[in-house]
């Protein structure tokens, strides 16, 4: 480990360097997403914002649900709710395999000792409409990070390109800190008068949500919300750009992404109960991403998306 | 001649597309430079993760000049003509020369095309492949329209000779070609500058980059053999694997680890799957036991440590990884062991295998059935296939080929013998799907042959009932590969099949499934060709037979009881058409299921034909043989193409087929002139030449010795005879006039060719032989 360097403590210690680390790096750090997602790429820091010609630097955490990967808190490597790391730069800056190397030295990873090393991994995204070329990170033969150069989201070609890098916190953190079940990991600083490890944080809530997840959610309960949040998605999409109250030009992305966002937790939640057959499977991935894709499409029509007023038809 | 050294170094390029981008740029550039008029005295191509590299020796320094002339047109040619050929040739008219030639004086250029220095053209040659590179896939990265497998990070091009080097002055997307390269990313990452290839590679080795992938390659399988000897183990070999590892590291450092005692029980095979697939390790054996004990892992770097490090993390990611595999492996035996492969089979009733043709639970039932029907024939107990067929595809609902597709078939034998069962039950529920490839070897077992036969019997009629064929390339079905199993498996057993009653009840079965998807009825014909529909779109089973009256269909049996009903094979035949349920429309008309079943077996008889030309059969003789009886029999048919083929091969069987043809033409137009058919009748006591008695006399022996043959199947025998009739064939149309002026012996001369050609005939269709 290089000397100016401090092996870290906790689990928090290393979300806190990352932070530092970007910040320092010229990233806008920004808070999770407040909805339920199933990866850091579907805030709309990432999704919509790799698209149009707009310059973009952001870091953030983002809290994932996967509920098909609940496992009571007992496997010690799946939780259904865990925690990305996620970094957007758009257009890629050319360094950007040198800075991801250095955000892993500033988490305590020695590159004298390690063996870093790039697999392809082609990224995609159906429910997006998304896809990119990259690798994923191995240090040591675990896979760290996710590296893409986004090509298309939504549909549309990137123009710029965006370099994401998304890094599987507990993962990462327990390979740095030594730990082999992610419940025994300390959350804080184990050395305080309350030391807290994640599972005194998560190991409750993981089983309360694992049983809710595969057995109770009520299906017919989803797949309506499902429909209401794919229709609403399209209505708020489908209202007239020009707002008759303030007279002014609102697209309402943000508002029509979260519904899209909602259905694709629901199609998630449905996917646990284990009531989507193979082939309905791939009909509401289609709609998901089709509403991704519409998203996508009326984002470009705003100002953060490119959109320029005497652009405009 | 300067020498050229081309480096494309870029961020970290697929193993699986290295080797081939090497050989793209040699190829590319070399024929660039060669059409520009750089010829080279050699050129050699590497690949790393991080670099294609080019070496090209004995470069000519410039192009060579040329000159070229150009006949114009004549000097008092009007003068739009002349100016036309001027800017044709970049001339002006004081350039030209006048000749004087037979048609008058014409205007001549000579265009000088001045020879262009190497690195213009370098340069231009390389600007082109870089952006016309045929990349697998590319991309762009930051702002750049550039695309590139990965972001191109800088660019070596550099002309080289006794007086020194050069850089090719070449710019793309900003960057601009120099002549430094880094070494190993991290192990040596400054940048340093080379003076040519010899150069270039010594300096790398240096700089911790092995430039040579098949160098890497011996480096890891010599240390990884040496290694695993020392303990006594030995690595399981993986061509594939090796060169995908030499492709993933610059400076190749193997590491030898241990596997967790908890998991050395699991089968090999999941070991080794998970090894490779996750961790692209190699699997260490102990040559005694066959057990897997260690693994190989290969690293990018040399530590201080001595890969201590590296080695725990490895051991560590693989203890996670296994620690899954054996989750999945204690669940699907304790699953096995409450509810039996039957029961971790139930769930396939929720498991789609196509939208037409049911769930995989139905089609179970369909290759159940079908299995059954086979054994015997196979000489397998029909309880015993009927067995297998049942828990065969139980696996695919198991945790363990969720997670590794790869396996399916092989856990279905482990499960199956876990849940004991026996008598080659297990090994058909691994080997059902074999073959795979054509090299591929097919299963003998009878139990294995009767549902592999079944599952694929089942695939192919059940997409052929719903028309979705393989067309030119497409074959999303791998329709062809199930034939070709079919056919290998039957010539590889001593069974015989006749596929046409083979394939009729499955393809009704198919047509069931397909109508219950689109809710329609079948229609269905009892003995007395009365039209009867069963709609299978709900399994209540108290219908009653109902004529059709064109209302809606009424009778609805499930499939099971309706093959009871309509004894099969004597008369219910589904199809004809699907009605729609609310008004009786007709909504699509299919072919009926015997039209269904004679375009499948042509579909065998062109897999066949494929496969039996790689074995030196003719297709012409296939078809005559093909248009015999008992074409659906494979065995026969294959028999008899062999003997055919055989026999055409010697002199006799080829003249005779001169003689049948020549025979069959005179026959054809004297018929086709006196609209008679002369097929009866022919009589020795009207024969006038020796010549034709001899041929009576040996169409005699010749009958006598084919009939019993062929009813024997003995081709052969059946096939010498009929060459024996070449010799007196000869003789008689040497020696006689067919068209003979006597009406009686004229008619009599035909009646005899046409017991020629009968003969011939009886033993395989010889019109479809090209002479």
């Amino acid at each position: 480990m290089p000397d100016d360097v401090q092996a870290p403590k906790s689990f928090q210690e290393i979300i806190l360097r990352l932070q530092t680390y970007w910040a320092g790096k010229g990233c806008a750090v920004l808070q999770p997403y407040d909805m339920e997602v199933g990866a850091g790429t579907f805030h709309p820091a990432t999704t919509l914002r790799s698209l149009g010609t707009q310059p973009w630097a952001a870091a953030y955490v983002q809290p994932s649900r996967r509920p098909t990967d609940g496992r009571y808190g007992e496997n010690p490597n799946r939780l259904q709710h865990y925690y990305q790391y996620q970094v957007l730069i758009k257009p890629s800056p050319p360094d950007l395999q040198e800075l991801y190397l250095g955000s892993l030295e500033a988490i305590g990873v020695d590159m004298a000792l390690h063996d870093i090393r790039f697999v392809e991994d082609d990224w995609e995204s159906p429910t997006l409409g998304a896809w990119g070329l990259g690798w994923e990170v191995w240090c040591d033969g675990m896979e760290v990070s996710q590296f893409t150069y986004f090509q298309q989201v939504g549909g549309h070609d990137c123009h710029p390109v965006s370099g994401e890098l998304t890094y599987g916190l507990e993962r990462l953190a327990m390979y740095i800190l030594g730990v082999d079940h992610v419940m025994d990991m300390p959350f804080n600083d184990p050395q305080t008068p309350i030391a807290l490890s994640y599972g005194d944080i998560f190991k409750q809530t993981e089983e309360e949500y694992a049983r809710w997840n595969f057995d109770t959610a009520d299906t017919s309960v989803l797949l309506r919300h499902f429909d209401e949040a794919e229709a609403h998605c399209r209505e708020i999409l489908d209202a007239p750009h020009r707002d008759p109250k303030t007279g002014k030009r609102i697209v309402m992305v943000h508002p029509a992404y979260d519904q899209c966002i909602k259905a694709s937790h629901l199609f998630n939640l449905l996917d646990a109960r284990g009531v989507i057959s193979v082939t309905e499977r791939q009909a509401y991935i289609g709609r998901v991403r089709t509403l991704a894709k519409h998203c996508a499409d009326a984002f470009v029509q705003t100002r953060a998306g490119g959109w320029q007023p005497e652009s405009a038809a | 001649m300067p020498d050229l050294l081309i480096e494309l170094f870029s961020e970290e390029i697929p193993a699986r597309m290295q080797t081939r981008a090497a050989e793209d740029l040699r190829k590319l550039v070399t024929e660039g430079l060669v059409e520009a008029g750089l010829t080279y005295a050699s050129a050699a191509a590497f690949s790393t993760p991080r670099r294609l590299t080019l070496t090209v020796e004995g470069l000519l320094a410039q192009s060579p000049t040329t000159v070229e002339e150009r006949k114009g047109p004549r000097a008092d040619a009007p003068e739009k003509a002349i100016e036309g050929f001027l800017r044709g040739a970049g001339l002006t008219r004081a350039e030209l020369e006048e000749r004087d030639t037979p048609k008058g004086r014409v205007l001549f250029a000579r265009i000088t095309k001045t020879g262009r220095p190497a690195s213009q053209i370098v340069a231009e040659v390389l600007e082109r492949v870089i952006r016309n590179f045929p990349w697998p896939k590319s991309m762009r990265w930051g702002e750049g329209a550039l695309r590139w497998v990965r972001p191109l990070q800088s660019i070596l091009c550099l002309l080289s000779d006794e007086a020194g080097a050069e850089v090719v002055p070449l710019t793309m997307e900003g960057i601009s070609a120099g002549d430094t390269t880094a070494g190993h990313r991290f192990m040596a990452p400054d940048r340093f500058t080379v003076t040519g290839f010899d150069d270039y590679a010594a300096k790398l080795k240096r700089a911790f980059v092995v430039l040579e992938a098949a160098e890497r390659a011996d480096m890891i399988w010599h240390d990884a053999t040496n290694q695993a000897f020392a303990t006594g183990l030995e690595v399981v070999e993986d061509k594939g694997l090796l060169a995908e590892v030499a492709g993933l590291v610059e400076w190749p450092v193997v590491l030898m680890g241990r596997i967790g005692d908890d998991f050395l029980d699991l089968p090999p095979e999941v070991l080794q799957t998970s090894m490779k697939e996750h961790q692209k390790f190699f699997s260490v054996r102990n040559p005694k036991t066959g057990r897997i004990e260690r693994f190989i892992t290969v690293a990018n770097r040399e530590t201080a440590d001595n890969g201590a490090t590296i080695l725990a993390g490895n051991e560590k990611v693989l203890a996670a990884r296994l620690a899954d595999a054996k989750f999945f492996w204690d669940n699907d035996l304790r699953m096995i062991s409450a509810v039996g492969l039957e029961g971790m089979a139930k769930s396939l009733t929720q498991v789609t295998f196509h939208n037409k043709l049911g769930t995989q639970a139905e089609r179970i039932a369909r290759i159940e059935a079908l299995a059954r029907e086979i054994a015997p024939i196979v000489g397998a107990k029909p309880d015993l296939a009927a067995e297998a067929a049942r828990i065969a595809k139980a696996d695919l609902t198991s945790e363990m080929v969720y997670e590794f597709p790869e396996l399916q078939g092989l856990m279905g034998r482990y499960y199956a013998e876990a849940a004991g069962h026996d008598d080659g039950v297990p090994q058909a529920c691994e080997e059902h799907y074999a073959p795979l490839g054509p090299s591929d070897d097919v299963p003998t077992a009878p139990v294995s042959v009767a549902v592999a036969l079944a599952d694929k019997i089942d695939t192919l009629t059940g997409f052929w009932a719903i028309d979705e064929k393989p067309t030119g390339s497409k074959d999303p079905f791998a329709l062809r590969r199930a034939a070709l199993g079919v056919i290998r498996i039957v010539f590889n057993s001593s069974a015989r099949l006749t596929l046409f009653s083979l394939f009729l009840e499955p393809v009704r079965r198919n047509l069931y499934e397909q109508a219950k998807h689109y809710k329609f009825a079948v229609l269905i014909k009892d003995e007395n060709n009365k039209a009867i529909w069963v709609s299978p779109w709900t399994e209540q089973s108290d219908g009653k037979r109902d004529e059709i009256t064109g209302e809606a269909p009424r009778v609805i049996w499930p499939y099971t009881e309706l093959s009871t009903k309509f004894d099969r094979g004597e008369y219910a035949y589904a199809a004809g058409a699907f009605f729609n349920q609310k008004d009786g429309k007709e909504v699509e008309t299919l072919p009926p299921s015997s039209k269904i079943v004679s375009d499948l077996l042509a579909f065998f008889h062109d897999r066949l034909k494929t496969y039996l030309r790689d074995q030196g059969i003719r297709h012409e003789v296939i078809d005559a043989c093909i248009a015999m009886p008992g074409n659906d029999d494979l065995t026969l048919l294959v028999k008899r193409a062999r003997a055919l083929s055989d026999v055409l091969a010697t002199e006799d069987g080829e003249n005779l087929i001169q003689g049948f043809k020549r025979a069959n033409n005179i026959l054809r137009q004297a018929q086709e002139a006196d609209g008679v058919e002369y097929s009866y009748g022919a009589d020795v006591k009207f024969a006038e030449t020796d010549a034709e008695r001899a041929l009576f006399a040996a169409l005699d022996a010749a009958e006598a010795e084919i009939q019993p043959a062929m009813k024997a199947e003995d081709f052969t025998t059946a096939m010498a005879a009929m060459a024996t009739l070449r010799a007196p064939i000869d003789a008689f149309f040497e020696a006689v006039q067919v068209n003979a002026d006597n009406p009686t012996i004229r008619r009599n001369r035909l009646n005899l060719l046409s017991r020629i050609t009968q003969i011939c005939l009886s033993v395989a269709d010889l019109t479809k032989i090209d002479g």
